[in-house]
């Protein structure tokens, strides 16, 4: 399975630690953290289910573009990190 | 008296108390570091509710059942389901207005949102339903965004004789009226005008920029605004607005507040117009009609007078029910309050991020 890990940003709502996740995809794989993390949803899709603007995916070591992220493919060994870009003050 | 009152920030949510005439003092802090949005208190129940920008993460809604100790979150808005009338689907950026139904509706909340949706939840924020026939009406659709990208409401108006009867005021949006709870709606704003649209379409209803829309309980077919370019009163609905054409002070501005008993009555946070919007001469004030906009006092004692440039944005101005105590809030973390109807204001014992919201209760 493949390994998740999230901002601390995100630690009152997701996963504190790196999580194995099952899911040939990104998409399958967040939506089976689903019911253990039910509010996590709501901060990384927006109202019609598109990863937020924000939002960046990091799958072995590449930042992957969110238009298509949620579609890809995942690796027994993928390791996934999940971050926000930073900006305001 | 009233004796707690609520700055929503840029960097979190302060409750402030009356320790004694003139001494309001930070009792609570919470969300610290996060934007809040809103606040609601609900008299019915004792409940708050914040609202939060996060930003990255989206707009979220929290409940207290403890006075603000501690904080759930609930269901927020969501425009899930609906389909795009623009380029892409709509989606939830903010939570812009919060309001109770009427109280004798126990649970029901109203919400106003960026994009222009407004949602109705009858279980305390649990879930929330977008009123589809003003997301659906054709004129909604010209709607256009001002100061954000996208429209929203941001008043939303009980008649506390029938919590059918609502208005609600959108940026850019104009003013709507509906008594069937949402059902049918009529798009008021005759009388308005706007400046920053071309003379042929400046009288259009609906893209009035009305910045803060506001009705006297006691007198509820009295409304004020605060519009983009001006200072409208009505008097019977939201219709057959009159422009008020103070010469004390700009007539730019976010907010206004309209006195509980008194429709005449109503306070402004005037700013140069539009292009610049700073208190005129570095002077924070607040103007005051009693007259109707016939005349105005323009209210300094306890305000910052020399290099000042404090902007006090459309939810940053709220009045007691008793209508003797306000507060104000400003872009630049300033908080002041008065407790003789704007006549003489203390400033709060706090140096605050920027202020979107204050509210009693």
């Amino acid at each position: 399975m493949a390994t998740i890990s999230f901002t601390p940003h995100l630690r009152q709502v997701g996963p504190t630690r790196p999580t194995a996740c099952r899911g040939a995809t990104l998409g399958e794989a967040l939506r089976a953290l689903e019911p253990d993390y039910p509010l996590l949803r709501g901060y990384l899709f927006d109202d019609h289910g598109r990863l937020r603007r924000h939002i960046a995916v990091f799958v072995d070591g590449v930042m992957r573009p969110r238009e298509g992220a949620l579609g890809l493919a995942l690796a027994e060994t993928s390791d996934v990190y999940i971050f926000q870009a930073l900006s305001g003050g | 008296m009233t004796d707690r009152a609520f700055a929503a920030t840029r960097k979190g949510l302060f409750e402030f108390r009356r320790r004694r005439a003139g001494d309001w003092q930070v009792a609570r802090t919470s969300f610290l570091g996060s934007p809040v949005s809103m606040l609601l208190s609900d008299p019915r129940d004792g409940a708050l509710y914040a609202a939060l920008d996060l930003g990255h993460f989206g707009a979220k809604l929290h409940r207290s059942e403890d006075g603000g100790a501690s904080w759930t979150e609930i269901a927020a808005p969501s425009y899930a389901g609906v389909d795009a009338d623009a380029d892409s689907p709509p989606s939830l950026k903010l939570i812009w207005a919060l309001e109770t139904g009427g109280p004798e509706e126990e649970g029901v909340l109203w919400a106003g949102t960026i994009p222009g949706g407004l949602f109705r939840s009858g279980d305390r924020g649990e879930s929330w339903s977008l009123i589809r026939p003003l997301w659906e009406d054709p004129r909604r659709r010209q709607w256009f965004g001002g100061g954000f990208d996208e429209p929203g409401i941001h008043s939303i108006c009980v008649d506390p004789r029938d919590p059918r009867r609502l208005a609600i005021g959108a940026s850019c949006g104009g003013v709507w009226d509906t008594t069937d709870a949402g059902e049918t709606w009529r798009l008021g704003g005759t009388g308005m005008r706007a400046e920053y649209l071309p003379p042929e379409e400046s009288d259009a209803p609906e893209t009035q920029d009305a910045h803060r829309l506001v009705r006297c309980a006691a007198d509820p077919d009295c409304f004020w605004v605060q519009h983009h370019n001006g200072v409208f009163r009505a008097t019977e609905g939201v219709d057959d607005w009159r422009e008020i054409r103070p010469t004390t002070h700009p007539n730019f501005g976010f907010s206004v507040v309209v006195h509980p008993a008194d429709p005449r009555t109503a306070w402004f946070a005037p700013a140069v117009k539009d292009e610049f919007r700073y208190p005129a001469d570095g002077r924070v004030v607040v103007a005051r009609t009693r007259d109707g906009g016939e005349s105005f006092d323009v209210l300094t004692e306890g305000l910052p007078q020399e290099h000042a440039y404090d902007l006090v944005y459309r939810h940053g101005l709220d009045i007691d029910p008793e209508g003797e105590t306000l507060a104000m809030g400003s872009t630049t973390g300033g908080l002041w309050l008065s407790e003789d109807g704007g006549d003489t204001w203390s400033a709060a014992r706090a140096r605050l991020p920027p202020v979107y919201a204050v509210r009693f209760g």
